[in-house]
């Protein structure tokens, strides 16, 4: 009996302290000191509930409730992250790149150990999205968000159903097709319809991608990132690959839109918080993380981005609109292939942005351009020696 | 005659049309109730709103002034000191290799002259072992670079036009030769200075290309800003912004229009009473 | 007192010196020096053998920036003279006119254009009402250079007009009184002293659109990759300052070759006329 009461008690105390964290959590760690200090954000583009259209303004928030300025400024890819980590240009606090861009920072001893006990919201995220291959022992991550690349195609222009990445590379839709705009994305594409691994390190493979993007070139509207939304919305372009979520925030625009996961297999990404070795105010950093993690925050961006969620609590949350939704949580039996990013070795990582850039500068058919030069230059020529010529008569008149 | 001058009215009418077309879509789009940039569903001001709730472009544009008004500043102090010691030069070679190093960011692509800066700082941060060497120091740097040659080509002319027995003569009459500069070299240049450091001014404020490479984390500046948004999903608060831009500029033009004309007038008039 | 004068004139010199060699100077340095080592820093040349590669982008590039430049001379030439013609108060309203849409960014003014050109744009939607075939008109090259003549058309302006009002208007009687008739007097007179407003003109187009990474990333398609977007790349997201310096290093060299090709023009011209 008594033993009983003690377990109870027991469980009582445990509930209560876990509880406590999740309620009260600025109550219980004083981080006044961290008034007044600035916080930089660096984030994917519309990946967070910004406030327009009446939705939650995360940032803001986050600013009332703490007194720390969230300094918010966007990337566009992995690598343009990458980029400007990598230039030691410019200094973040909190960065939200995709598994194999953190599997690369790790490597190269980018990345800040988190301390935990400053995160324990980390405790709702679903356990199959902790301990992945880039962060085994749970040391530098906490997953903001997962999901999947698929075809969007606006069905006022392309006769369905889809299934195939094939459709991409068909003549009939030329010039109304849109890549990824980045090289990792963009191979991943061809290397699934090629039924490759997308983390080959055969050089073979890659040229075989490359051949195949080549091909796909000449019927390219664009080489989009974002610019992806105002394009398949307005009806400019009508087949675009772009990530899932994504589509169900162009859906609400554009009805017409429709998604699929094409058989030849997708990537599948896991997006996480982590903080840079030389952030300026880790503290901050940490209360960030764990706020975007709090069960009403999450709520909201997970509503706004549209993206998969690996948070326990939205999962089970009434306020979470996309709950169920069958792109983003697919069933067993609607589940397509997927494959993961890793983190390429240096030649592969060379050799694969060197295609990268052949590809950019594939489409430039010159012909007119080498024509139209040379006939200037012969001009400019004709011209100087009929000046020099007209001199030379007049100084012989003098 | 007058049928050339039907022919010349409609060519500038074209020009103009052409100049003014995309601005006034912009306003036109700006007060769309809808969320599209092509189809015009109703008049509203709603994207104002979202516009002024928009902290970082609130944030951006007040970066923009802090950097325009510093760069400009200094930019004007020392490109005038420059000119009047360019003036001064006897040395024409001197004079001439001056000349020449001020003229390369003016002639130089932009995109080279922001890179080049960027590769600089960037190297002097490695140097030193700093990261976040980018921010606003660097972005004043290279916009007070860009902005000086305009500033000396402003002011030279002046000097070339001042009478040179001016600062002779008051140094004759017991001035120190810095007491002569800013009582009598001074005022006559100043209308150099002035125009030299509007046009500081406002190529700061209008760049972006090099601000684009040399800016961090908290200086983004507000043509940074716009190409963000235009890498993004594209919603008319952007164009609200635009408006509001070309209103403040249209009638900051008026106002010293009028004021120049007014100056201007009252100039005349003093002319004229000398004259009587 | 004289070398005292001089003596100031060097301080006052001085900061600026100083200046223009960390900032000016010393970054072109950093351009070669990128452009001439590897990621260890040791030198090599393989970035400048890796821009090869990138010729015809280089051609295209200085292709579509001297077609711009040259259809913003005949756009703005006779603008420019119909302006100087006009009395002071119409002059200074039409300078304005055209400054006015200088002063507003020039990525929102571009972005605008890709509104009026797309596919279900403004231009596209007055023709299909009208009963016609909508036109591809964005991504094309023709987009691009419609875009830099748009941008950078009041440069070309400005400096022939400048030039023109400071003409000397007693040459242009005198022509007509030694009975030269109107064309003869525009040809022999008019045209040759506009000469280095022509010049500064070209400059003024003809750099910006060379060296453009926005206005082809956002009215050109997959066929107009410029050379500064393949800069921009370098800088911003392929993280290879030292292929980016190279070809920032040779754009800088090309661009300065044009230039010293154009003002071969205007010396000559200076020649010609006494």
């Amino acid at each position: 009996m008594i033993k009983r009461f003690f377990s109870c008690l027991i469980a009582a105390v445990l509930l209560f302290s876990c509880a406590l964290p999740a309620l009260a959590a600025p109550a219980e760690k004083d981080y006044s000191h961290l008034r007044g200090t600035t916080l930089n954000v660096y984030n994917w583009g519309e990946y967070i509930s910004d406030g327009s259209e009446g939705t939650l303004d995360v940032n803001a928030e986050f600013e009332k409730e703490y007194g720390i300025k969230v300094n918010y400024t966007n990337f566009d890819s992995n690598e343009n992250m990458y980029n400007k980590l990598k230039s030691g240009g410019a200094n973040y606090d909190v960065i939200i790149p995709s598994e194999y861009m953190v599997a690369k920072l790790i490597d190269e001893d980018m990345l800040a150990e988190l301390d935990f006990s400053n995160i324990p919201n980390y405790q709702y995220i679903l356990p199959k999205y902790k301990g992945l291959y880039y962060d085994p022992e749970e040391k530098y991550t906490v997953p903001y968000t997962v999901g999947m690349v698929g075809l969007i195609y606006n069905t006022t222009m392309v006769d369905g159903p889809v299934d195939s990445w094939g459709i991409m590379w068909d003549e009939q839709y030329a010039g109304k097709i849109l890549m990824f705009n980045n090289p990792r994305d963009a191979f991943c594409i061809a290397q699934c319809y090629l039924g490759q691994s997308v983390n080959s390190t055969d050089t073979k493979d890659w040229d075989a991608a490359l051949d195949l993007l080549k091909k796909q070139n000449p019927l390219i509207s664009s080489y989009v990132m974002d610019e992806v939304y105002n394009k398949m919305e307005k009806g400019e372009a009508a087949i675009a690959a772009y990530y899932a979520g994504d589509y169900l925030t162009m859906y609400d625009t554009n009805p017409d839109l429709a998604f699929c996961y094409p058989k030849e297999g997708v990537n599948y990404f896991v997006d996480s918080m982590c903080v840079p070795k030389n952030t300026e105010n880790k503290e901050a950093a940490e209360l960030y993380i764990n706020f975007m993690c709090r069960e009403d925050i999450a709520v909201a961006n997970a509503n706004y981005i549209c993206y998969a969620t690996p948070h326990a609590l939205v999962l089970e949350s009434d306020d979470y609109d996309l709950k169920g939704n069958e792109i983003l949580y697919p069933d067993e039996s609607q589940m397509p292939v997927t494959q993961i990013f890793e983190n390429l070795d240096y030649e592969t990582q060379q050799y694969m942005t060197m295609l990268w850039n052949e590809l950019k500068i594939e489409g430039n058919s010159i012909m007119d351009a080498y024509v139209g030069l040379s006939v200037s230059l012969a001009l400019v020529v004709i011209y100087l020696i009929y000046k020099f010529i007209k001199k030379k008569k007049r100084e012989a008149y003098y | 005659m007058k049928k050339t001058s039907i022919g010349s009215k409609l060519y500038q009418a074209l020009v103009f049309i052409f100049l003014y077309a995309p601005i006034i879509v912009l306003i036109v789009f700006s007060f769309n109730s809808g969320k599209s940039t092509s189809v015009f569903e109703g008049f509203s001001l709603h994207w104002y709103k979202e516009l002024f709730r928009d902290a970082a472009t609130l944030d951006a544009f007040k970066n923009s002034m802090i950097v325009a008004v510093a760069s400009s500043i200094i930019a004007t102090v020392m490109g005038t000191t420059a000119a009047t010691a360019i003036y001064g030069y006897k040395n024409k070679l001197l004079k001439s290799s001056v000349m020449t190093v001020t003229n390369i960011p003016m002639m130089n692509p932009e995109i080279v002259t922001g890179v080049s800066m960027m590769l600089l700082f960037v190297f002097i941060g490695a140097v030193f072992g700093k990261t976040g060497t980018l921010g606003f120091g660097t972005l004043i740097i290279a916009h007070t670079t860009f902005e000086l040659p305009y500033v000396i080509l402003n002011v030279l002319p002046k000097l070339r036009q001042t009478d040179p027995h001016l600062a002779e003569a008051a140094q004759d009459l017991g001035c120190t030769p810095l007491q002569a500069f800013f009582k009598v070299m001074l005022p006559a240049i100043m209308p150099g200075i002035i125009s030299g450091l509007m046009m500081a001014f406002t190529l700061s404020v209008d760049d972006f290309i090099i601000s684009y490479f040399v800016s961090g984390t908290e200086s983004q500046t507000l043509p940074i800003r716009i190409f963000s948004m235009t890498k993004r999903r594209v919603t008319p608060d952007m164009y609200a912004l635009s408006t509001l831009i070309f209103v403040a500029i249209l009638v900051l033009l008026i106002v010293s229009n009028i004021i120049s004309a007014h100056g201007d007038k009252k100039l005349s008039k003093e002319k004229g009473g000398a004259k009587k | 007192m004289n070398k005292q004068s001089s003596l100031m004139s060097r301080l006052a010199g001085a900061p600026y010196l100083v200046w223009a060699a960390l900032f000016i100077i010393v970054p072109l340095g950093m351009v070669a020096y990128y452009a001439f080592t590897d990621s260890e820093g040791a030198f090599t040349l393989a970035n400048l053998a890796e821009i090869s590669k990138y010729k015809d982008t280089f051609v295209l590039s200085i292709w579509l920036g001297l077609l711009a430049t040259v259809i913003c001379l005949l756009i703005a030439y006779p603008l420019a003279y119909i302006m100087a013609q006009k009395g002071p108060q119409k002059q200074s309203t039409m300078t304005m006119l055209i400054m006015l849409p200088m002063w507003m960014n020039f990525l929102l003014r571009t972005y605008s254009w890709m509104t009026i050109l797309e596919d279900y744009g403004l231009v596209n939607t007055l023709i299909t009402s009208l009963g016609f075939e909508p036109l591809q008109l964005i991504n094309t090259r023709g987009a691009v250079v419609l875009g830099m003549v748009y941008n950078f058309l009041p440069y070309m302006i400005l400096p022939i007009y400048t030039v023109m009002l400071k003409t000397d208007h007693s040459l242009v009687e005198a022509a007509q009184d030694l009975g030269g008739n109107k064309l003869d007097v525009f040809r022999n007179v008019t045209i040759p002293l506009s000469v280095p407003g022509v010049v500064s003109g070209f400059t003024m187009v003809f750099v910006p659109s060379v060296s453009t990474f926005y206005i082809s990333q956002k009215l050109g398609g997959t066929g107009t990759i410029l050379i500064g977007d393949i800069i921009e790349t370098q800088f911003q997201t392929a993280n290879n300052f030292h292929l980016g310096a190279s070809l920032s290093f040779i754009l800088m060299i090309l661009i300065f070759i044009c230039l010293a090709v154009m003002n071969r023009f205007s010396d000559d011209d200076g020649g010609v006329i006494i």
